[in-house]
């Protein structure tokens, strides 16, 4: 008995033992957290935390916010966004010419420019960029692999699905060092502006081919891909050079002094991934990290009183009410409007969303170029909506109103809430409303899609800086989903995907959204910005409408 | 001893064959899929289409049932359709995170929850005993998120003397070759990061041991209660023996059987992950994981996770029951 009486009481001195270690660690703890390294080292090192991860740093294969936060440092575009705006600005290409038929792009490159590996950027290595993309094979072609490729090109040149579209590339050629010509098969004013989204970057081709960037292995049910290009080798010309990456723990970039433009003041940058939006705020306020992407509306008061710089993204998303014209009642123009009169899209705003959001009058965002507000607007007026009712020919008229469940969006806060709102305003007007609700994926995404919902909720977040991203999406040529068809529209908006000057372009889309506003398929009311918030000494930080920061103007004081 | 042991061991075959299958169904049934999931609100019904015939999604149950446990046979759980990384490699990742956190919040909760215990039955009746019944209470009502957020802003944001999310700070140059990192800074030498893993997990580890904590200081409170008043202590407080004796080798020892059998369950818990400590410090483990993985429908790593979950939960209750063997000779002639 002796024996074993002896361990409980030493297993008991143990625990004691490891408690009182655990709570000496704890005291004896640095003053601060994050300064566990030296002053000097954190001077010039910028953490950021991200709400996740980055997918893969390849950026062909990502379309998430976070994988291009983090490639937007390591690799350059051809084409990039203006500087807190839309509009497209050079980057590696220095200028560019688009020929009469929207056809052919001529990009003139910078000289002088070198990959991280020090290989030379040149016409030959964009093209080479270009072929890759193009002649994407089997995982490749997943649209959760390569999105944005079948978004803006639509297809391969051997497409292995019958659902995927005739290419839109078609061809790249060097016709000297430093001149690459892109053709299309279709004329496309649009793709100049597409060609600023980080998943067309500029990869260095021997990077790709050495450290293998599309060789997929796995099994059939489960393909992967092998290669280390896109987690521990990506090789750009950008201002900051990948270093390392432990998941779930720091992703480390060092400045890249080779850079051609102008060097980066930073010389590190470390993400941290912290999930959400409320712990990414209080890791700010104890100091271990300096910045962090999309606060919560909520914490925006506590962050400026804790003496935090808040930094406001123009919004580039936009919520709306659609109508589906496969039912009778909304192929009712009168109807359409009525409900567009109905609804107080200023009350839903200012109760369902957040600080900075704002009405949308229009299917894009007002932050976009070309946008002007020379179109019909409905206002708030429940007499407006009356009259129309009557003048419908309508009795009593129903509406069948979709709202998803399990979803919340920048667009789309609370859609439970916005539809208690909405449903209030429309009964106000005389319409009875017949509630229906499915969750957002996949049963309500098919529904709407299918047209099969008479009035629903949606909206849109920005892919890149071009009206076509907005308005063509929804109604450059018919979709079940709106079931209407508007030649006039149709017209104007496929006029100006093709139009290759660009005054000509805006002019184009005034004209559809003022026929937008008049044939009224839908209701747009609500546009959201984002937040983002850095500590005091952080200088410099250019936020960009569509996501597309660099890192390298950043500096700590 | 060996032959139960064995047979135990044994008795995992058809749970696992039985799981397996359950599981493989479970996950299917959730509503959507991993296309519909990876493709958001982009997923138009050919993308989706397109992405299931990739991923084999569109044969019979059956035959990606059998593909799936012959592949398992060899070793092989698949690809996450999320991460596109071998589950395996995301199982040896999250893994040691949650059970560095996991043994943090036991030590925390055996280290404090005994003696506290043990003293409350012992005093009876006293001030000791009446705050420790109200303090469990509390422990085990108090949300851990909550809890969490207070030792954040107390210990970090106002006395800045313990970090707030991570396992390590990331100025820090460490290797980490076992993927334990309180481990790691004592293998390579590194004690800077061996201290401040170990900080690291302080918060977490106290937010997360909390109900357990709680647990074991009730369950030893009653156990120890119900041992004082049995005739064997009596017996040998009438044979002079000395009280330590008496409380070592007759109280305590007694009353460990049921305080063994809550602990070896609450082992088993955590090391199935907590979601709720593990979001709110940041903690990269592997309950965070699989929360995440039933949003993107991840297959794969549900049926392989939760696999893993199943065996380890098993062996810990083998544990135990060795520790009953160990500390009960009665177990052992049962």
């Amino acid at each position: 008995m002796r024996r074993n009486g002896m361990p409980l009481r030493g297993t008991l001195a143990v625990i004691a033992g490891t408690v009182l270690i655990i709570s000496t660690a704890a005291c004896g703890g640095d003053a601060e957290p994050g300064a566990t390294a030296t002053d000097a080292a954190k001077g010039s090192t910028f953490i950021f935390a991200s709400s996740a991860d980055p997918s893969i740093l390849d950026p062909a294969y990502h379309s998430d916010g976070e994988s291009s936060r983090v490639t937007n440092q390591i690799f350059e575009t051809l084409v990039t966004t203006e500087k807190g705006g839309t509009g497209v600005a050079p980057s590696l290409a220095e200028s560019w010419e688009v020929s009469e038929d929207a056809k052919t792009y001529t990009f003139k490159l910078h000289q002088g420019v070198k990959f991280h590996d020090g290989e030379v950027f040149n016409a030959a290595a964009v093209c080479a960029n270009f072929e890759r993309w193009y002649n994407f094979t089997g995982l490749s072609q997943s649209d959760s692999v390569s999105y944005y490729w079948v978004t803006v090109f639509r297809g391969f040149a051997k497409n292995e699905s019958d659902t995927l579209g005739k290419s839109l590339y078609g061809g790249c050629a060097a016709k000297d060092d430093n001149t690459v010509e892109l053709k299309l098969t279709e004329p496309s004013a649009a793709v100049l502006s597409a060609l600023t989204l980080s998943s067309f970057a500029i990869a260095s081709p021997k990077a790709l081919k050495d450290y293998k960037a599309d060789e997929v292995g796995g099994t059939a049910e489960s393909p992967l891909f092998t290669g280390t290009f896109g987690t521990e080798h990506p090789v750009g010309t950008g201002p900051f050079k990948f270093a390392s990456w432990t998941r779930g723990d720091k992703l480390e970039l060092v400045r890249n002094d080779d850079y051609w433009g102008e060097k980066a003041k930073l010389s590190k940058i470390i993400y941290r991934p912290i999930e959400k939006a409320a712990d990414r705020a209080q890791a700010l306020r104890a100091g271990s990290v300096h910045a962090f992407d999309y606060a919560d509306p909520a914490d925006l008061e506590s962050l400026k009183s804790a003496g935090v710089q808040v930094i406001e993204r123009a919004p580039f998303n936009m919520g709306y009410l659609g109508f589906s014209q496969k039912t009778k009642i909304m192929q009712n123009q009168k109807i359409r409007q009525a409900i567009a009169h109905a609804i107080n899209r200023e009350n839903v705003v200012k109760t369902k969303y957040g600080a900075g959001a704002k009405v949308a009058n229009a299917f894009m965002p007002d932050s976009l170029w070309s946008y002007t507000e020379d179109f019909a607007k409905y206002d708030y007026s429940v007499d407006k909506a009356k009259q129309l009712i009557a003048e419908s020919g309508e009795a009593n008229p129903t509406l069948e109103f979709c709202y998803p469940s399990g979803v919340s969006r920048a667009y789309m806060v609370d859609p439970a809430g916005n539809f208690q709102l909405m449903k209030a305003d429309l009964e106000a007007a005389g319409f009875k409303v017949n509630p229906k609700t499915s969750p957002w994926s996949p049963d309500y995404l098919n529904t709407t899609q299918a047209g099969d919902c008479p009035l629903f909720m949606l909206g849109w977040n920005g892919d890149f800086g071009d009206p076509d991203n907005f308005l063509g999406t929804f109604f450059q040529s018919f979709s079940s989903q709106w079931s209407f068809k508007n030649e006039p529209i149709f017209k104007v908006l496929n006029d100006a995907e093709q139009e290759p000057d660009q005054a000509k372009r805006e002019e184009l889309y005034k004209q559809a959204n003022a026929l937008i506003a008049e044939f009224v398929p839908g209701v747009p009311y609500a546009q959201s910005p984002s937040f983002s918030a850095a500590a005091k000494n952080v200088q410099g930080w250019e936020p960009s409408p569509v996501l597309n920061d660099v890192f390298a103007t950043i500096s700590l004081s | 001893m060996l032959r139960f042991v064995v047979r135990r061991l044994a008795l995992l075959v058809p749970i696992l064959l039985g799981l397996s299958i359950l599981l493989f169904l479970w996950v299917r049934a959730l509503p959507g899929g991993p296309a519909e999931a990876l493709l958001g609100e982009r997923a138009t019904p050919e993308a989706v289409e397109r992405v299931r015939r990739l991923y084999g999604l569109d044969r019979p149950w059956y035959e990606q049932y059998f593909t799936w446990v012959g592949n398992l046979l060899r070793g092989d759980l698949g690809v996450s359709t999320r991460t596109q990384h071998p589950v395996l490699e995301e199982l040896l990742r999250t893994f040691p995170a949650t059970m560095e956190l996991a043994l943090t919040a036991m030590i925390f909760a055996v280290g404090v929850g005994i003696p506290l215990g043990y003293f409350a039955a012992r005093r009876h009746g006293s001030w000791l005993d009446h705050l420790s019944v109200a303090g469990s209470l509390f422990g085990i009502t108090i949300p851990v998120f909550f809890l969490g957020y207070m030792l954040k802003f107390v210990f970090a944001e106002k006395l800045g003397i313990l970090p707030t999310d991570g396992r390590q700070d990331p100025l820090l140059d460490v290797v980490h070759p076992t993927g334990f990192y309180v481990l790691d800074g004592l293998v390579s030498g590194n004690l800077e990061a061996f201290a401040d893993a170990f900080q690291h997990l302080i918060l977490p580890g106290i937010a997360l041991g909390t109900i357990p904590l709680a647990i074991v200081v009730r369950i030893t409170r009653a156990s120890v209660l119900d041992v004082l008043h049995e005739d064997y202590v009596r017996t040998a407080e009438a044979k002079g023996l000395k009280p330590a004796t008496i409380r070592g080798r007759h109280v305590l020892r007694n009353a460990m059987l049921p305080i063994i059998t809550i602990i070896g369950l609450q082992v088993g818990l955590l090391l199935g992950g907590a979601v709720l400590t593990e979001t709110v410090f940041a903690f990269p483990g592997f309950g965070k994981f699989i929360a995440d993985s039933i949003m993107a429908r991840d297959y794969a790593v549900l049926q392989g996770f939760i696999l893993f979950t199943a065996v380890v939960f098993v062996l810990v209750n083998l544990l135990v029951d060795i520790a009953y063997g160990l500390i009960d000779p009665r177990v052992r002639v049962a």
